[in-house]
This record gives structure tokens, C-alpha cells and sequence, in this order.
């Protein structure tokens, strides 16, 4: 009479494992997976819940933990603050600016040249030609703002050298004191140092397109144009609009590579139009230790930036079909 | 017999194509050549304009100069010293994260892939960051700020993510049976099968080793800039007029040249080792493509 009672509770203990049971039963796995976890937490999670102080008047000099704690609370004074400023302003339209111009002319360019380069039967050029295009991704903003200072420097540069020579003008062009010059040069720059590396998806995508597909194409008397508009186009449609919707997330700025190049470029003369937002939070917060205005500027920037590739993510969701969740 | 003629539409495309990917490698290529060129320019007769096609006055004078400074010297150590050691730390940190979160029997699984998801999309911002590691952690003025902060990336981790994924378990199975555990595992089987994928990210890492200043600029301290914050410094010194730095300097170089041949000693490494990783790194962006 006592066994089916045996039985039962046999049962019992195999259908529940304790958490703890099965942590120390993958304990090694833990040790590679919770270092990076804890890791996180402080250089992520911390920062994250550092925001705070954006609504608070923090003192820096009082440390990071006595700073939070005994900072006065302001509530949503530096963003009413930030609002008023004509600078903040400013680098606001300059952020939208430089990022919807380097959009339109950018974004075309990388899906342009991986369809072109597709088209080219040799494969050795074809491999040469895609090794140098993303050379620029790998050399530093820094080498790039370096040339271009040395080539249209007022001095010796190049460029004034040869428009001097060529009598297209009488006196050197000062270009870093001009404002109209900037913009032109950091969206080509931009296009310069980008094309390339964004390709690379471009290219991974077409590649991955049937080839039959095109064989019945040729038979059906498709040329070349009607090939790529019909074929290549649309199925890579879905990798254009995922990163699309990126770029469109990103058009606050956190693209680091535009604030290195406005950093690297400024000058007196010419701050108002490079002026971006993450410079302006640079001055705001490094060089004027205003860490909690910097911090306010910060979050509202990282709440756009959620807004923009949520609505992003939405409209071309309704308008194609495709989204990135 | 009819001879058909060969030049069509499709020909002439294939023509203008080719022109058009030559301009493209030009376009690429000629600032480097630019400032390999001027580099090699003596300093002196340079002031008199710089070259375009070819040296006018060919000398190694700069690279004399500048390869015995000890400043540039220092910071080239310590660039070299954080991109070997802080990419090979990324790599293994960030690999050991991703295999732990490709095995499906991992407790909290999704917990982990939702916690570095998020890290993808938002963050403290600069300033918080800035308060964590320069006050918060003291690291301020120490080599391992250079370190520390880069341990991981979320993005690179999803990339060897899907590589781990695509590894058969019966490897991982055998190895189980024959008693080893999965540090063992991950260290003598999956890395050596990784690659591919290892080289990928090390590069990624090591690049943004290779060219980071910011960082040196924001926690360095005068002790630790790195060879792109030298010559940041040296770039915004630009004010300075090359004819005007002859009189400060006694020696026969100019800061534009001490510019150019730094930039040549900056990029020549980078531009010498990516073409041989590419093959890695263009497969590792397709599978993280696949993936997203």
C-alpha cells in the first residue's frame, strides 16, 4: 500500500529544480556570462540612472555620490533653460540640418555604388575597387580633418594654389572663415569617409538575390536598367528600409563620427554652423562643468532619438511593409 | 554573314561603370597619396606650396625627426599598447557573453539578450559617463580607462551571437562527455573553430583603439595621449602659420610637416592590415545583417 504513495512523490522532486539547482548546475556558463552582466550594469545601467541629475542642480565638486545626494532638485529647469538659449536653439537646427542633408545625399550614394559594382563582371576589379571604398571607414576623423586643413589651407594650400594659378581668382579663398563653405565640405566629407562601409549590407543583400531570377529576366528580353529597377531594387527593399529607419533615429546625432568632424573643424569664426548638439553638450558639460544642463540636453536628445526610430519604424512600416520590429 | 556589332547599350554601360568605380578608387585613394606625398617633401622648400602629382624636393627629413621625438614616440607606445591589449581583452569578454547567451539552456537567457539589447539603443549619455569613470571609478590618469570602458559591445556581441548559433552542438556534446565544462569548452573548442569572427572584431576593436582620442582627450591627463590626440593637438594648433614656425623652431622641419608625417605614421598601419581582414569582416557584417 505505501508504494504508489513512493511514486508519487519521486515524481514530485524530478518536475521541480530549484533555481539555484540549475544555476550551480551551469555555473560555468555563468562565469562567462556574469562578469560581461555586471559589467553592464556599471557602465551602462549606472550612467543610465545617472540621468537624473538632469533634474537637479548637481554640484561637481561634491563627488559623484554626495553630488547626487545633496544637490538641490530643479525639476525641469534646464530644459525650460535650454529652450530659452539661442545656442541651444541653434545647435538644434544645425544637428536637424547637417543630418537631413547628409540623409538625402548620403543615403542613396552606398545603395548606388553596390548596385554599380555588382554590374562589374571582373572580379578581381571588383574586389579592388570594394577593398579601397571602405578604406575611409578605417582611418581617423582626425586624418581626414588634417587633409583637408592642409589642402584648402589660406597659406599654401593646394586648392588656393591652383585656383591662383589658373586666375580663377586674384587673393586666397580663407574657406575655414566662411560659413557657406562648411556644410558642403562636412556632408561630402561625410559621403567620403561612409560610402563604403555602408555598402558592404548593400552588397551582401544583392548577393543574396536568386540568380535565376535575373536568367529569366534576360530571356524575357529584360535590359540592363529594367534588370536593376525590377529585380535588384525591390529585393533588396527590406535592407533599405531597416537601415533607413536607423538613419532616421539617428538624425538627433549620435553619430560620433559628426561630432569628432565639427570638433576638429571649428573655430571661432565659423562656430555657429558647427555647432551641433553633442558639441554643444560638450561645452556645456566638459568645458563649463555644467553637468546637469549638459545632462537635461542629453536625455531630451536620447528621447528624440527613441521618438524619431519608433515614428521611423511605424510610417515605413504602414507605407512598405517592412520594419525593424 | 551578317557581322553583328558588338557595341550596345549594355557595352557602353560596362564602359562607363568601369570609368566611373576608377574615379571611385582615385577619389578614395588620393589623400593618402596627397599626404604621403607632401610628407616626403622636404620641409623647408614645402612652404613654398604644396605638391600634388609628386615630391618637388624628396627627402626623409620629417620622418627623421619626428620617428626620434619623444613625445610622438610615447604616444605611439601607448596607442599600440591599449589597441593589442584592450582589443584582445574586448574580444574575449564580449565572446565569452555571446557564447553564454547562444546556448538556449541558459538561465535567464532573454533576461541577458533584453538587458544588452537596451544598452543598443540608450544610455547615460556623456556626461553621467563621464562622471562614472572619472570620479565615480578615479580612473581618471590611468592606462586602464583605456581599457575598462571598451570590455564589451552589444553590437558585436549579436554578430558572434548568430556565428555561435551556426556552430553544430555535437562538437560541444562529445567534449561534454569526455568531461570538460563549458569554460573548457569555450576556450579550447569554440575559439579556435571562432576564428573568422574573432578576427572580425578584433579588428573592429582594434581600429577604434588605433583612432581614439576623445577618450585620451576627456581621462588622459598629459600622461596618456594617444597618437591621434598628438595630433589633434598638433592640428588645432594650425593658428600657427607654417612660415611663422620656422621662427620657433631652430631645426630645419615645420609643424605642417610634423603634421603630415604623423598622419602618414597614423594611417600606414591601419591601411597595411585591414585589406588581409577583410574577408573576415565583410562575412561577419553579412551574418549580423542576416541576423537583424
Amino acid at each position: 500500500m505505501n508504494q504508489p504513495l513512493t511514486v508519487n512523490r519521486e515524481v514530485k522532486t524530478i518536475k521541480k529544480k530549484s533555481v539555484w539547482k540549475i544555476f550551480w548546475d551551469q555555473r560555468y556558463l555563468m562565469v562567462l556570462v556574469l562578469p560581461v552582466f555586471i559589467w553592464m550594469l556599471i557602465f551602462n545601467y549606472i550612467p543610465m540612472l545617472g540621468i537624473v541629475i538632469a533634474f537637479q542642480e548637481y554640484n561637481p565638486f561634491l563627488g559623484p555620490v554626495q553630488g547626487f545626494v545633496n544637490s538641490p532638485w530643479v525639476g525641469l529647469d534646464n530644459f525650460i533653460e535650454a529652450f530659452s538659449d539661442r545656442f541651444f536653439l541653434n545647435s538644434l537646427w544645425n544637428t536637424l540640418y547637417y543630418s537631413v542633408l547628409i540623409l538625402i545625399v548620403g543615403f542613396p550614394v552606398p545603395i548606388i555604388f553596390a548596385i554599380l559594382l555588382n554590374e562589374i563582371g571582373r572580379t578581381k576589379f571588383k574586389k579592388f575597387v570594394q577593398t579601397v571604398s571602405y578604406l575611409p571607414h578605417f582611418i581617423s576623423w582626425v586624418f581626414v580633418i588634417g587633409f583637408i586643413q592642409l589642402i584648402f589651407s589660406v597659406d599654401n594650400g593646394i586648392v588656393n594654389d591652383l585656383l591662383l594659378k589658373f586666375d580663377f581668382i586674384e587673393k586666397p579663398i580663407p574657406f575655414f572663415a566662411k560659413q557657406e563653405f562648411i556644410p558642403p565640405l562636412v556632408i561630402l566629407s561625410q559621403v567620403w569617409k561612409s560610402f563604403g562601409w555602408n555598402s558592404i549590407i548593400y552588397i551582401a543583400a544583392i548577393t543574396n538575390i536568386d540568380p535565376t531570377l535575373y536568367e529569366a529576366a534576360i530571356v524575357d528580353g529584360a535590359k540592363r536598367f529594367a534588370r536593376i529597377w525590377y529585380i535588384t531594387l525591390p529585393m533588396i527593399k527590406p535592407t533599405i528600409v531597416i537601415l533607413l529607419i536607423f538613419t532616421i533615429g539617428n538624425l538627433i546625432g549620435s553619430n560620433f563620427g559628426l561630432f569628432e568632424q565639427m570638433y576638429l573643424l571649428t573655430n571661432p569664426l565659423i562656430q555657429d554652423v558647427t555647432e551641433i548638439i553633442d558639441i554643444y553638450t560638450f561645452r556645456m558639460g566638459i568645458t563649463l562643468n555644467r553637468f546637469s544642463y549638459a545632462t537635461a540636453i542629453g536625455l531630451f536628445r536620447s528621447v528624440v532619438a527613441v521618438i524619431l526610430l519608433t515614428g521611423a519604424n511605424f510610417i515605413l512600416k504602414r507605407l512598405t511593409g517592412e520594419s525593424l520590429y | 554573314m551578317k557581322r553583328v556589332s558588338k557595341i550596345n547599350g549594355d557595352s557602353v554601360f560596362d564602359f562607363c561603370n568601369v570609368i566611373f568605380m576608377g574615379l571611385i578608387v582615385l577619389i578614395t585613394l588620393y589623400p593618402f597619396y596627397f599626404v604621403i606625398i607632401n610628407s616626403l617633401n622636404d620641409p623647408i622648400d614645402l612652404i613654398k606650396g604644396q605638391v600634388f602629382l609628386l615630391p618637388r624636393d624628396f627627402s626623409i627629413v620629417s620622418y627623421q625627426f619626428v620617428l626620434r621625438d619623444e613625445g610622438i614616440l610615447r604616444a605611439a607606445y601607448i596607442t599600440v599598447a591599449r589597441t593589442f591589449i584592450g582589443s584582445l581583452t574586448a574580444v574575449l569578454f564580449t565572446a565569452a557573453f555571446a557564447y553564454g547567451i547562444s546556448k538556449k539552456w541558459l538561465l535567464g537567457r532573454r533576461f541577458f539578450i533584453t538587458v544588452a539589447l537596451i544598452t543598443m539603443y540608450f544610455s547615460g549619455g556623456l556626461i553621467p559617463t563621464y562622471i562614472l569613470i572619472a570620479q565615480g571609478l578615479n580612473l581618471h590618469g590611468n592606462f586602464l580607462v583605456f581599457i575598462i570602458p571598451n570590455l564589451f559591445n552589444a553590437f558585436n556581441a549579436f554578430i558572434m551571437l548568430s556565428f555561435f548559433r551556426g556552430i553544430s552542438a555535437e562538437i560541444e556534446e562529445s567534449a561534454k562527455i569526455d568531461g570538460a565544462n563549458d569554460i573548457i569548452i569555450f576556450f579550447k573548442l569554440i575559439l579556435p573553430i571562432s576564428m573568422s569572427v574573432i578576427a572580425t572584431i578584433t579588428l573592429f576593436n582594434g581600429v577604434s583603439h588605433w583612432n581614439s582620442w576623445f577618450d585620451a582627450l576627456l581621462y588622459g591627463g598629459r600622461e596618456l595621449e594617444t597618437l591621434q590626440l598628438f595630433l589633434v593637438r598638433a592640428i588645432q594648433s594650425a593658428s600657427v602659420s607654417p612660415q611663422a614656425s620656422l621662427f620657433v623652431s631652430t631645426l630645419s622641419i615645420t609643424s605642417t610637416s610634423i603634421r603630415l608625417t604623423t598622419m602618414v605614421i597614423t594611417a600606414f598601419p591601419i591601411v597595411l592590415v585591414y585589406p588581409f581582414l577583410q574577408r573576415y569582416f565583410v562575412k561577419g557584417v553579412m551574418i549580423g545583417s542576416i541576423k537583424g
